[in-house]
């Protein structure tokens, strides 16, 4: 009875407040070197398969790599040009523009969470400064937020959490919406569009910055179907993210460098409730 | 470990680590809802042989220990195993002289008792988990319940762990 007590007070702590907190980080620490036994075999055979690769392969992947190189910096030169040019327009309308977010590299552990969330365990935690909210991306778009900062390792949540949602913008035309984990690791929903909403299949959707959790103009998703079914006052989009969040190994934490988010509290849009 | 009533701890604490790390081993998508509760059965196999030194307080701090490894919600495998305990150690007599087919079924009603409360629980919080495969892990758990049950009296014979 003393037990079931004790566990319902414990679960009312956690899920209305943050305030089980200490117990969680504590807890945390104690099962890190489990996740750390499990993730080492894994680790071993990259490194092995790391040392096996023949010369070959090494010479052919540089070059590829090369090649990409080339690509991305003939872009980047017309992208700096942008921004420059941004900046001036928005100094024009006297706002401000961040341009530059700092990242820290962190790596996936190979461990599997709760099958019915969608949640990654990630091998950076508080020592290297890494925060709860704080935005997680791939090399393709935005995967998620961080969930919750232990010391040594800290838990990520997927945007296709069904209990997590992030404001976004078509890239288009700028209608903004809320797109929603659906719990389907491939597929979003933008809520709350009315019918006659200019969005089309194919749109890209890019965060919108708006709820100053995460940075503005990421890529998200991209529209894949909408439904407009007259007798309802909303559309219903779907959206494939843009991240590969079943694939990406390493993944992006954000920071941004000069927060001038004075802005709503966090929770009001782009938060995981949870 | 001086009480010569009490001895071989440290395999149950073994046993657990195991069932722990087994329970956040990376499986493949499509096995990944099979899981079995690996804590769920070896907390039953230890209640029932060892009555008087595994049971609620036990069930509850491995639950609380699954809870944050697989970052649940806090208390919720805490509370769903000690009741599994509880229950448990309520058939312990009974189980214990069953034929390993009629035990592998009480397994399979407990395993399945643990998972509505799981499902109740998450309910609550609003993200109760859909789909029939929810139910697969009571079943694949009954399933190695056999494999599961030899083994552990292997090691508690060897080690003589009472």
């Amino acid at each position: 009875m003393l037990f079931a007590a004790v566990s319902v007070v414990l679960m009312i702590l956690d899920h209305r407040q943050q305030l089980a907190e200490p117990i969680q980080d504590a807890l945390a620490l104690a099962v890190y070197p489990i996740h750390a036994a499990v993730n080492l075999p894994f680790e071993f055979g990259e490194v092995v398969a790391e040392q096996a690769t023949t010369r070959r392969a090494l010479i052919e992947e540089n070059a590829r790599l090369k090649a990409q190189q080339a690509i991305l910096e003939a872009r980047l030169q017309r992208l700096d040009y942008l921004e420059r040019e941004i900046i001036d327009l928005r100094a024009l309308l006297q706002s401000s523009y961040q341009v530059t977010d700092s990242v820290l590299i962190a790596e996936l552990m190979r461990v599997d969470l709760n099958p019915y969330s969608h949640l990654l365990q990630i091998n950076k935690g508080t020592t290297s400064a890494v925060f709860v909210g704080q935005p997680v991306l791939d090399a393709k778009g935005i995967m998620g937020q961080i969930d919750e900062a232990g010391p040594l390792s800290s838990v990520v949540r997927l945007i296709t959490d069904p209990s997590h949602a992030i404001p976004v913008q078509v890239n288009r035309n700028g209608i903004r919406g809320i797109a929603v984990g659906t719990g389907d690791l491939r597929s979003l929903e933008l809520t709350n569009v009315p019918n006659n909403a200019d969005i089309q299949e194919g749109d890209l959707l890019v965060s919108s910055g708006l709820g100053g959790r995460f940075p503005p103009g990421y890529p998200v998703g991209r529209v894949v179907s909408v439904d407009v079914d007259p007798g309802k006052p909303f559309a219903r989009i779907k959206a494939v993210p843009a991240a590969e969040l079943d694939r990406s190994r390493r993944v992006l934490l954000v920071r941004a460098t000069n927060r001038q988010t004075e802005a709503a509290p966090p929770a009001a849009a782009g938060a995981a409730a949870r | 470990m001086t009480d010569p009533q009490r001895q071989g701890g440290w395999v149950i604490l073994a046993s657990w680590l195991l069932a722990y790390v087994l329970t956040v081993l990376p499986l493949p998508t499509l096995l990944e809802k099979a899981r079995p509760e690996w804590v769920a059965l070896i907390l039953i196999y230890w209640c029932m042989a060892v009555p008087q030194r595994v049971g609620v307080g036990v069930g509850w701090l491995v639950g609380l220990g699954q809870d944050a490894l697989q970052n649940s919600l806090l208390g919720q495998h805490a509370l769903a195993y000690a009741v599994l305990a509880y229950l448990t150690l309520k058939l312990h007599q009974r189980i214990r002289i069953f034929p390993l087919w009629q035990q592998a079924l009480t397994v399979m009603v407990l395993l399945l008792f643990t998972r509505l409360l799981l499902l109740l629980i998450s309910g609550f919080t609003g993200q109760a988990p859909s789909g029939w495969q929810y139910w697969l892990a009571a079943f694949t758990g009954t399933l190695l319940w056999p494999a599961v049950f030899m083994f552990l009296r292997q090691c508690r014979q060897i080690f003589n762990v009472r």
